[in-house]
């Protein structure tokens, strides 16, 4: 299930606590988007140090109007989209000026099949050779670690829709891409990261 | 992507497989690539990879936090709590 890793106090619990003055409850919340909220406020903004500012001005809005918070959306709907505000408001890329090529091809994959289109050189399963938990652990560090190598928008994207589970259509109002764009991305960002992994298990390496 | 009615190749088959995940292809289209998965082992590892990726990204969790960091943001929670006009 995409995005149950947050365990079994809800958000909209914590929020409560929060509300009530319970600090611990605020730093789990933290704690659980801070990450994510900087990897997005990436997607606006030039630089890693504006990013945690963008993300430390969410959470004091997260403040003044959680009391607000009416739960007609998810809470992490709602986060994000105070995020974008802010850092729409100061971001320096010019993000509607994105371009998605449908046509182009993944990269490094387009060399691992023959003339006609076959492969030359085929995927070799993920769970093959070791112990199917261990290659599982395994997988799950070397995915995270090629998310955070993709570069943006593929990162921010990826971050919403795969880790955060939000819908292709609330990446695309987050992130203003029409949502044939957020599928392009999405797809062109999944494929890295599985070439990632391959790549890792293949060759031995960390 | 051309709508005809040749088979598919494994190079454009890998091109459709985040979007067969997402639900997202034209029933057309499905058909084509599922037609294809079903004689092609490789392209079926590719499909399952594929699937192992999105499962695992959604129990990555979030990045570890710097401790300054959550304090920093702690202690601007603690202000707003207790001057709750002034502080911020």
């Amino acid at each position: 299930m995409v995005g149950d890793y947050h365990g079994a106090v809800t958000d909209v619990e914590l929020l409560e606590r929060m509300l009530a003055g319970d600090e611990r409850a605020f730093a789990q919340l933290v704690t659980r988007y801070n990450s994510t909220l900087i990897r997005v406020a990436r997607y606006y903004v030039a630089s890693d140090a504006t990013a945690e500012d963008v993300a430390q001005e969410t959470w004091v809005a997260v403040l003044r109007g959680a009391a607000n918070f009416e739960g007609r959306s998810s809470f992490k709907t709602w986060l994000f989209h105070i995020l974008a505000n802010r850092a729409r408001s100061i971001g320096t890329r010019e993000h509607r000026m994105i371009v998605v090529d449908p046509t182009d091809r993944s990269g490094a994959l387009a060399q691992r099949f023959d003339e006609g289109g076959t492969w030359s050189e085929p995927p070799v399963p993920f769970t093959d050779a070791i112990d199917e938990a261990m290659v599982n652990e395994r997988i799950l560090r070397l995915v995270r670690e090629a998310i955070a190598r993709l570069p943006e928008p593929h990162q921010a994207v990826v971050t919403l829709r795969d880790v955060e589970g939000l819908s292709t259509k609330e990446v695309s109002d987050l992130l203003e891409l029409s949502e044939a764009n957020v599928r392009v991305i999405l797809h062109r960002g999944r494929t890295r990261v599985r070439a990632d992994v391959e790549s890792s298990l293949q060759g031995g390496g960390a | 992507m051309k709508l005809t009615a040749h088979p598919l190749v494994c190079r454009d088959a890998v091109e459709l497989v985040s979007d067969y995940l997402e639900g997202a292809l034209p029933r057309r289209q499905r058909r084509r690539l599922e037609r294809h998965l079903a004689g092609c082992p490789h392209c079926s590892t590719y499909l399952e990879q594929m699937r192992q990726t999105i499962a695992a990204s959604g129990s990555v969790g979030p990045d570890d936090l710097a401790p300054e960091a959550l304090d920093d943001l702690v202690e601007l929670f603690r202000r707003f709590r207790d001057t709750p006009d002034e502080s911020l």
